[in-house]
């Protein structure tokens, strides 16, 4: 059998490489004297620039890359927070309690996962406005700790749905009212469905530009990905290095994330059809 | 249910069948309270921050506002001018629409190409297959856009190794005829997503039916048409269905690569993009409120398509004999 895999072995590493060619080469630029950024079409740098970093770490408009990578953090862990429990709340009751128009309810749920986020967008960007919410964290965060992301309410139901009835029941004959139950068995045991949902929330919250930029202004407020924007427009080449030092920086958290939780992260997508 | 469909379910597949009154028998009606307290979470956004903005939206996609004055109410003059007068509007629907019928088939194809070809690996394929998801994790970044920015800006790598063997395209980024392209790539890059379900709908692919094809003289092609493809159909379908009702909505790739204005010439002007612009921009709230509802409709009106045809292609193995 060995000689016959070495064909599909070597295609696989030949895509892989390919594939990892953005990422090596971002490596490569962040450590590239600026003359070298757009000159040379050689990957490694003729010498390693740290000063890209230290230039880099200084920030955009007076704000430091330490305090961007705090807001982001800010932001996300509240989005992690505010996912996990009220998504887990609704899918509780959608997975194991019985109410009236449930099945209209969870029909609707399913439907939001296909709504264009647009459609909300604006009514909603002019309710924050006249709450005076603008230009604060609240609108990326409030609305994480309302269960508006359908596809994790919908990831755990599947879950919750897998999981033996009877550990519940008996929880139940032992006098354990539904909150107990929820909160001491159903729970513990979906841990597999919280990690996924909390490391793709912080990723996808990390990772999130648009949201933030209609609703952050001050810099001292900005994201990482924010101050990235600030690169956007301008095509000078003298900031090509500390551009590409920051841009490292920034995907840093998600690579860092991405090797401890690699298995749940590809689990998760494999068996929920969740999209990344 | 068949062992596909359990493993990578589509939950567009009707998902109330699933359910069953387990403990109707009982008699005793359990106390609804409970249930609502575990809900208002969620009822509270989908009422405040779903519905409410719904209804709103579509309010003032038939109003002149600019978030400043009252909304003015107008009619459908937001719709007809859009659909009438307004070139950049058709600009958008068209690179958007070029973008989804070359990025989405490009993309599921290497998926599932990748997918099987994992497959037949043997040690090594739970490497491979966490390598290859992750530009799936990196690629929404404003990090990747910038990167893909500089890769196919003039001088850049792309540009070079093309030059290389002997195809000169220069910079993507700054040619009208090539700059959706580079999105393209860059989406279709970040394939890992559909190859991880492919995949693992390709390992519920009972090995039988492969030796029984094989007994019947089917070859490698035969195999693929006869067997894998049917199998794997309702996750073919599930991916598809996603994938298009995303890449309607690109946005980070487009505004990094254009400079955030669309350009050149408005080649990378993105429905999401010229919707922003109309909106956050230039201040065109109730255009861009009837641009959201177009785009819910097309998104619904595709999607409806998609199922509706669905039922003459994707093949559920549970359904068989019945």
């Amino acid at each position: 059998m060995a000689t016959k895999r070495w064909l599909p072995h070597s295609v696989a590493a030949i895509c892989l490489l390919l594939l990892l060619y953005p990422l090596v080469w971002l490596l490569a630029t962040s450590l590239k004297p600026a003359d070298e950024v757009l000159t040379s079409l050689n990957l490694w740098p003729s010498h390693l620039e740290w000063s890209n970093y230290t230039t880099a770490l200084d920030g955009v408009a007076g704000v430091t890359v330490g305090r961007l990578l705090g807001n982001t953090l800010l932001i996300a862990g509240g989005a992690v927070l505010g996912n996990v429990l009220s998504c887990s709340l609704a899918a509780y009751a959608f997975a194991r309690l019985r109410f009236r128009m449930r099945t209209g309810m969870f029909a609707f749920m399913v439907a939001t996962l296909m709504l264009p986020h647009h459609v909300v967008l604006i009514p909603q960007y002019i309710m924050f406005n006249q709450l005076g919410l603008v230009d604060t964290y609240w609108p990326l965060i409030l609305p994480k700790f309302l269960a508006t992301e359908a596809f994790f309410v919908f990831l755990m139901v599947q879950f919750m749905r897998g999981l033996p009835r009877e550990l519940e029941e008996s929880a139940r004959m032992d006098g354990c009212g539904p909150f107990r139950t929820y909160w001491s068995i159903t729970l513990p045991l979906s841990r597999p469905a919280l990690i996924t949902t909390a490391i793709f929330t912080f990723i996808w919250t990390w990772n999130d530009f648009f949201t933030q930029m209609i609703y952050l202004f001050a810099p001292e407020k900005f994201t990482i990905t924010l101050a990235l924007r600030s690169f956007v427009d301008q095509n000078s080449t003298s900031a090509y290095g500390p551009m590409f030092a920051m841009s490292v920086i920034s995907v840093l958290p998600i690579v860092l994330f991405f090797f401890v939780f690699q298995r749940y992260l590809v689990q998760g997508m494999a068996t929920s059809g969740l999209k990344g | 249910m068949s062992t596909v469909s359990t493993r990578a379910p589509a939950p567009a597949e009707d998902p109330t069948q699933t359910r069953r009154p387990a403990r109707k028998r009982r008699g005793v009606r359990e106390k609804q309270w409970p249930a609502y307290v575990f809900l208002s979470p969620w009822l509270i956004g989908a009422g405040v921050l779903t519905l409410v903005p719904m209804a709103a939206s579509l309010y003032l996609s038939f109003t002149d506002y600019n978030l400043f004055d009252a909304p003015r109410w107008i009619g459908l003059r937001n719709y007809s001018e859009m659909l009438f007068d307004d070139p950049r509007y058709w600009r958008s629907v068209g690179t958007t629409l070029l973008y989804v019928v070359v990025a989405v088939p490009l993309k599921l194809a290497l998926a599932l190409g990748v997918a099987m070809l994992l497959k037949s690996l043997g040690r090594g394929r739970a490497f491979y297959r966490s390598a290859f998801y992750a530009p799936s994790l990196l690629g929404a970044s404003m990090t990747i856009a910038l990167v893909w920015k500089a890769l196919f800006n003039d001088g850049g790598s792309v540009a070079g190794a093309l030059s290389w063997f002997g195809i000169d395209t220069g910079g993507w980024v700054g040619n009208p005829d090539l700059a959706v392209y580079a999105v393209v790539l860059l989406t279709v890059w970040q394939f890992g997503a559909p190859m991880v379900i492919f995949l693992a709908g390709l390992q519920q692919i009972p090995s039988d039916l492969y030796e029984a094809a094989a007994l019947d003289g089917a070859g490698r092609w035969r195999q693929f048409l006869s067997v894998t493809l049917p199998m794997l159909s309702p996750v073919v379908f599930f991916n598809l269905v996603l994938e298009i009702i995303n890449s309607f909505q690109v946005f980070t790739p487009a505004f990094a690569i254009s400079g955030g204005n669309g350009g050149p010439a408005d080649s990378t002007m993105f429905y999401t993009l010229y919707l922003y612009e109309r909106g956050f921009t230039a201040s065109h709230m109730g255009y861009a409120a009837a641009m959201a509802w177009l785009l819910l409709i097309a998104i619904g009106v595709i999607t409806l398509i998609l199922f509706r045809t669905s039922r003459t292609w994707v093949f559920y193995a549970d359904e068989e004999g019945r």
